[in-house]
């Protein structure tokens, strides 16, 4: 017990080391990237002494270390700026889009790991069936098909031949700002609202992006978990648990995947931090008001704080989802407590 | 009576056994006509790595791949038909009516699971039993097996166990259901010498107390002779010759003798170790 809250305390006190790397990293690209924050700020019609006033303004005469201080200071107390295309404060700006992102990569990593696990486990134990070959195609076209391909003919389809799902956006016209925005969650807040119908809007919605994101995801899922179930079931445990009588289920679900639960974690933390990042074509196609078009919208736009402090973000969510794995995985692996 | 050897029937019979592992490039026979048969007694498989020992044991639970072609003239446990047996009756067979102890602990107990709960689990597959009852069975078996602080090792996952430790839990394990017949695949061939003989005795006591059978699959001649009643001795997939164990030294076929020739000897002074010849003979199939 001692020894693994000990383990415990390493992993924690790494976090902040992780972040001022990650600081200094995104400083410094904010000095690198040819792009002048004063001429940002002023224009570039600005006469000279205004963008001398800017420059001092902004911190920018002061020593490269100083102005790193500055930065680490400002964004410990949550000052990341304010946006030039916004003009809110990146904060707030973040705190609008990141939901969106949120709502979408949660729904779709559960839809993925759900399906990925039992397609993965399926093929696994019906090695060379035609269910393993099935699931095996599946997945490849998972990693070979590119987004906007699918997203466009999911769109075609769905949308505007058959009619079935709502087109790209995040809801319907009528429900726009319909609903007291509590979470920034659409489904979660029409429901906390007992507004069922924006609920179900907020969820046909999602169905299309979600559904393509955890496509995607599923392949690799699905792939790992398969490799990994096969490994499993070849060693000598295995020979145990069936020499002791016991139910192919309970071999494959208790002894078999139980231990191909616990590399299977990271696996699927890691993808999930890859969809919170925002999935930027993704959120393109659809028009999903998420991090990723945020991020983007902002590069093309020049506008830095906005792109640092979105970095930053994205940053902090792989940091603290690998914590998050690698918790569980000292849980669920005896070895390593 | 159901015990079949009281009727004068083996418990394990076995005739012209064919086990046959087809691959890319081509069949692999691993065991090419094997006979021989178990009554209540120790009998001892020896040969090289690759001889089909292993295969053998593991035909007689059907735990072979999938893959795996097994045919012969007869396959019995008691009166069970292993060929023709259903999946069913297969699983109440294996572990509780045939228990099988693997070479390595390290790899054959489930990382992820209490020596304790993997004990409990081959009880609550062979019979009804609540959470609270295989615990104290569990707890009673370990202790049966000589394991000085039970309650440690119940709760003790497989890494926290040294090998002769985890040797007894598998072996607790095996016989937590009382099988018949224990089938011991190298069991001490992982462990420190001075363990051996301890998990060795340990066997030797089980399966006197409880009146099984065993079959011990080794490849260690001296060991062998001097803890079974019979051995059979496998090459290339075949049975080359089968002999009281007592008699081993008086062995007469060449792949014995050739085997018993190569052991070193702390008594006697032996200035080179012949090497093993292989006589091609060996291989032709004999009847």
């Amino acid at each position: 017990m001692k020894a693994r809250l000990g383990a415990l305390a390493a992993t924690a006190a790494s976090i902040p080391i992780t972040l001022l790397g990650l600081a200094v990293v995104t400083f410094f690209i904010g000095r690198v990237v040819p792009i002048d924050p004063v001429l940002a700020v002023v224009g570039d019609r600005a006469p000279a002494d205004v963008v001398e006033r800017a420059r001092i303004e902004l911190g920018l005469d002061q020593p490269l270390l100083v102005q790193f201080w500055r930065y680490l200071t400002d964004i410990l107390t949550g000052n990341l700026g304010r946006s030039v295309m916004t003009s809110n404060t990146v904060w707030e700006d973040i705190a609008r889009f990141f939901p969106a992102t949120f709502e979408l990569a949660t729904f779709a990593i559960l839809v993925a790991a759900i399906l990925g696990i039992g397609l993965g486990v399926l093929a696994a134990t019906r090695q060379g069936s035609w269910a393993d070959q099935a699931v095996r195609v599946f997945c490849l076209a998972g990693h070979s098909l590119p987004v906007f391909v699918l997203g466009l003919i999911s769109l075609l389809v769905f949308y505007a031949w058959l009619g079935w799902l709502p087109g790209p956006g995040r809801q319907g016209i009528v429900y726009q700002d319909m609903v007291e925005p509590i979470t920034g969650l659409l489904t979660l807040d029409a429901a906390l609202a007992n507004d069922w119908p924006a609920f179900w809007d907020a969820v046909l919605h999602l169905i299309q992006p979600a559904g393509i994101l955890a496509f995607f995801s599923l392949a690799y899922i699905a792939r790992m978990t398969r490799a990994f179930m096969l490994a499993e079931l070849r060693s000598e445990y295995v020979t145990t648990a069936r020499a002791k009588g016991l139910s192919s289920t309970r071999i494959v679900w208790r002894h078999a995947f139980r231990n191909t639960l616990v590399p299977l974690v990271t696996v699927i933390f890691l993808t999930y931090a890859g969809l919170l990042e925002g999935a930027v074509l993704t959120e393109t196609i659809f028009a999903w008001p998420g991090l990723g078009q945020y991020l983007t919208v902002s590069l093309l736009n020049a506008d830095m704080n906005a792109v640092l402090g979105a970095t930053l973000v994205v940053g902090l969510i792989y940091v603290v989802l690998n914590l998050l794995a690698d918790l569980l995985y000292r849980l669920m692996d005896p070895r390593t407590r | 009576m159901s015990d079949p050897s009281l009727r004068g029937e083996p418990l394990v019979a076995v005739r012209n056994l064919h086990v046959a592992f087809p691959s890319a490039t081509g069949v692999t026979q691993a065991v090419r006509g094997v006979s021989f048969s178990i009554g209540r007694e120790k009998l001892g498989i020896v040969g090289e790595s690759g001889s089909g020992k292993s295969v053998t044991g593991r035909a007689l639970m059907r735990l072979l791949p999938a893959s795996a072609q097994v045919r012969a003239d007869a396959l019995r446990f008691g009166t069970t038909d292993i060929l023709a047996a259903s999946e069913r009756e297969m699983r109440s067979l294996r572990g509780g009516r045939i228990g099988l102890v693997l070479q390595d602990p390290k790899y054959s107990l489930n990382p992820v699971m209490t020596a304790g709960s993997q004990i409990a689990e081959a009880l609550r597959a062979h019979a009804r039993m609540g959470k609270r009852e295989a615990r104290d069975a569990a707890l009673n078996l370990l202790e049966s097996v000589k394991i000085r602080d039970p309650r440690r090792v119940h709760d003790a996952y497989p890494h926290e166990l040294s090998g002769g430790m985890g040797q007894r839990v598998m072996i607790a394990m095996m016989l937590a259901p009382n099988p018949e017949l224990l089938i011991a695949d190298e069991p001490t061939s992982a462990l420190d010498a001075s363990v051996q003989s301890e998990i060795l005795s340990l066997i030797e006591e089980q399966v006197d107390q409880r009146g099984m059978a065993l079959m011990l699959i080794s490849h260690d001649l001296p060991l062998v002779s001097r803890f079974c009643d019979r051995v059979a001795v496998m090459y290339a997939g075949q049975v080359m010759e089968e002999l009281p164990a007592a008699d081993l030294h008086k062995a007469t076929h060449g792949y014995t003798r050739g085997l018993l020739e190569c052991l070193p000897s702390l008594t006697e002074k032996r200035d080179r170790l012949p090497t093993l010849r292989r006589d091609p003979a060996w291989l032709a199939p004999h009847a």
